[in-house]
């Protein structure tokens, strides 16, 4: 961290602990709106999910916030700089992991890491190399071209490689697509790690289980921010009601339910069918006929912030669309 | 909303065309082609390209030859056959040199590539039917464009002074000796002339593709996006992309030079020293055009496809294919502003005049102009951000 008067020393935002704080960010290309009016504010050590479905603006926005894409409209800073005139003070202490691997194929894990101490300007490009191979577990593979390796171990390195110049801020664009759930296990255990020295992470996913593992969320559909704070926060929030149905005969039964006042939505899990509605007298009073079935067996149920993001898709493309 | 009822899809029968998937392939290819824009205009003004230059601009007798004159004495005579060499549209005089010093630094800087002494008493002993020498001085580095001149010249000065009572002489015989010299390449040998073009065409072909590739790669291979997030500067990248491929062309060019001096027997008159400085700021300008290339182009085979272009135009307006001289005042234009054609002049002015410093200022002054041209588009139009 570099002291208060160091010559590019971030000037303090009103609160010092907030790391990202952007008003009004606004991004289209070629007119086609991708990021619109969106305001966020992540503090300092924690962990901010960052949701929604694909082409909803996730990528983009973490790109404006590392300099990568310049906003059409808003402000704002990162790490206490202004990300439309510092970006080139921003990448110093922000570690980005793209979505996809972008490191270099054709060079070795050593070599690829000694790239990135040396682009950073660490003193001791090798040691800080031969330091995060072993921190990576990676040291009896460490001449094996990148190009290589495996989905899971590919990630470790680009985390790997985003961490080795002791950034402030971690941005991760969906680090754990398509990676194994041991691999996705162990690589939360280390962001944890990470966030509990301090460092803030922001990181976009489609998992619904690793939202649950992120001190906060965002969810944004359609470049709209929708709903923001802790994972209990968003449910409640939300103000569904959701009663869960199993029996036989499921998908005539959401067929029906679907059409009927009051249901909102309808998925399918598993054997049984959550049934949501934002009106709860509305919904009971629309499943009321169908509790006395025999064969069915009603629940009610807390919604799953899978329901709660699905309506809120369904709200937005209604209002937007 | 719901997930549910979702009908089967009906089976499609397999079309029984035996052009089926061909039809298939070939609509796709031509949805491809379509959308692929650097394509297109290739495939236009590719033969275009070479249908003009070919037909138009080349031409291998040359013709108005930048030429000097040496002249020992001011007489009817000289002055009508100077006329009458003018006349003839090969030579164009641009110089009257006053001793043969001049001559010989006219020819070594290529000022010009012809000179022509008339001895002094020469009117006299062409009255008392001495049968006098004119002196023809080629520059016969490029063995192609001096001897076509060189050929015609007997039958030119003949016709030429045919009118003149003094220099006719005789229908069988002329009343002076005309004496050719070759300088630079006595025997004519044309390997004296490929063998330094192609150092410079080798050397322009493979650097031009090395750095064209450069950052369409990385855009390709979606390294862009990380290297863009960490904190290097534009001029650094491309500094850190041209420099490995200074060492790459230098390492050429002593292959090819070590085999025309060795195998093919060029001689190396001038300084090897001045000729490896040469040679590095060629080296480096054809990087940073091809890394111009790289940052205008959108993937990689738009970066070949516009090195190809540029190298094309390289290859036939230089000099190095067809006499400079030969093509129309346009074609010279276009050859000037091409890199070869300044490094071509210097690297046979070095191996075979041995021409010093002085005399390649010009053409090396050019080519670093050219590459601070390229370096500064190269810098402007790398795109620093993914908008």
């Amino acid at each position: 961290m570099p002291s208060a008067d160091a010559p590019d020393a971030p000037s303090r935002s009103r609160n010092g602990d907030v790391v990202i704080d952007v008003q009004g960010l606004s991004k289209s290309f070629n007119g086609r709106t991708v990021v619109r009016d969106l305001s966020m504010q992540v503090r300092r050590g924690q962990i901010y999910g960052f949701l929604g479905p694909n082409g909803s603006g996730k990528t983009t926005t973490i790109r404006m916030l590392c300099g990568l894409l310049t906003p059409d409209s808003g402000t704002g800073t990162c790490l206490g700089y202004d990300i439309l005139t510092q970006s080139h003070l921003i990448k110093r202490r922000v570690g980005y992991m793209t979505q996809r691997f972008s490191l270099y194929q054709d060079l070795s894990i050593r070599e690829n890491l000694e790239f990135v101490a040396r682009v950073y300007g660490l003193a001791d490009p090798r040691g800080a190399a031969r330091d995060a191979i072993a921190r990576l577990g990676l040291s009896g593979r460490q001449d094996q071209l990148a190009g290589e390796l495996s989905g899971g171990w590919k990630q470790r390195l680009a985390l790997g490689a985003c961490i080795l110049p002791s950034p402030d801020l971690l941005l991760l664009d969906e680090p754990t697509a398509g990676v194994d759930p041991k691999a996705r296990r162990d690589f939360w255990s280390e962001i944890h790690a990470l966030a509990a020295e301090g460092l803030t992470v922001l990181v976009s996913t489609h998992y619904m289980d690793e939202a649950e593992r992120c001190h906060e969320i965002a969810y944004v559909a359609y470049g709209h921010l929708l709903a923001h704070g802790t994972v209990l926060e968003v449910i409640a929030r939300a103000g569904l009601t959701t009663w869960t149905v199993a029996g036989d005969h499921l998908l005539a039964l959401a067929d029906r339910l679907a059409h009927l006042p009051g249901v909102d939505m309808v998925a399918p899990f598993g054997n049984s069918l959550h049934v949501s509605g934002r009106d709860a007298v509305k919904l009971e009073a629309a499943i009321a006929p169908l509790r006395g079935d025999a064969s069915l067996h009603w629940t009610q149920d807390k919604p799953s912030l899978e329901d709660v993001f699905i309506d809120l898709m369904g709200q937005v493309k209604d209002n937007f669309q | 909303m719901s997930e549910g009822t979702r009908t089967a899809p009906a089976v499609r029968r397999l079309a029984a065309q035996p052009f089926g998937r061909f039809w298939a392939m070939l609509v796709k290819e031509f949805i491809q082609l379509r959308r692929d824009r650097v394509t297109l205009a290739t495939m236009v003004s590719v033969p275009l390209m070479q249908l003009l230059l070919f037909g138009f601009a080349i031409n291998t007798t040359p013709r108005h030859m930048p030429a000097a004159i040496l002249l020992q004495e001011q007489t009817d005579v000289s002055r009508s056959i100077l006329a009458a060499l003018q006349n003839t549209s090969f030579f164009d005089f641009r110089r009257v040199a006053r001793t043969e010093e001049e001559v010989d630094a006219a020819l070594r800087s290529g000022e010009v590539l012809f000179a022509v002494e008339i001895p002094a008493g020469f009117e006299k002993a062409v009255r008392r039917g001495e049968t006098p020498a004119l002196l023809f001085i080629a520059d016969a580095t490029d063995p192609v464009a001096s001897a076509s001149a060189l050929g015609a010249l007997n039958e030119v000065t003949r016709t030429a002074l045919a009118g003149d009572r003094f220099a006719a002489g005789t229908a069988s015989a002329p009343p002076f000796e005309i004496r050719q010299h070759r300088r630079f390449n006595p025997s004519g040998s044309s390997q004296l002339n490929i063998v330094p073009g192609l150092l410079g065409t080798i050397l322009t072909m493979t650097l031009l593709i090395f750095t064209a590739l450069s950052v369409t790669r990385e855009v390709e291979r979606g390294t862009m996006e990380n290297l863009l997030s960490m904190p290097i500067r534009p001029t650094e990248i491309m500094m850190g992309k041209i420099a490995p491929y200074i060492v790459v062309g230098l390492l050429q060019a002593a292959l090819i030079m070590g085999a025309g001096v060795f195998v093919f027997g060029v001689p190396m008159v001038g300084s090897l020293a001045l000729l490896t400085a040469i040679s590095t700021v060629f080296i480096a300008t054809n990087l940073s055009i091809g890394y111009t290339f790289s940052t205008l182009a959108q993937n990689q085979l738009q970066a070949m496809q516009m090195a190809m272009m540029f190298f094309l135009p390289n290859i036939l307006l230089s000099g190095f294919m067809f006499p400079f001289s030969g093509m129309p005042t346009w074609a010279q234009w276009v050859g000037e502003a091409l890199p070869l054609t300044h490094f071509l002049r210097v690297v046979r002015g070095v191996m075979l005049k041995g021409s010093g410093p002085a005399d390649v200022v010009r053409e090396l002054a050019f080519l670093m102009g050219l590459m601070g041209i390229a370096m500064t588009i190269a810098v402007t139009r790398f795109r620093q951000t993914l908008d």
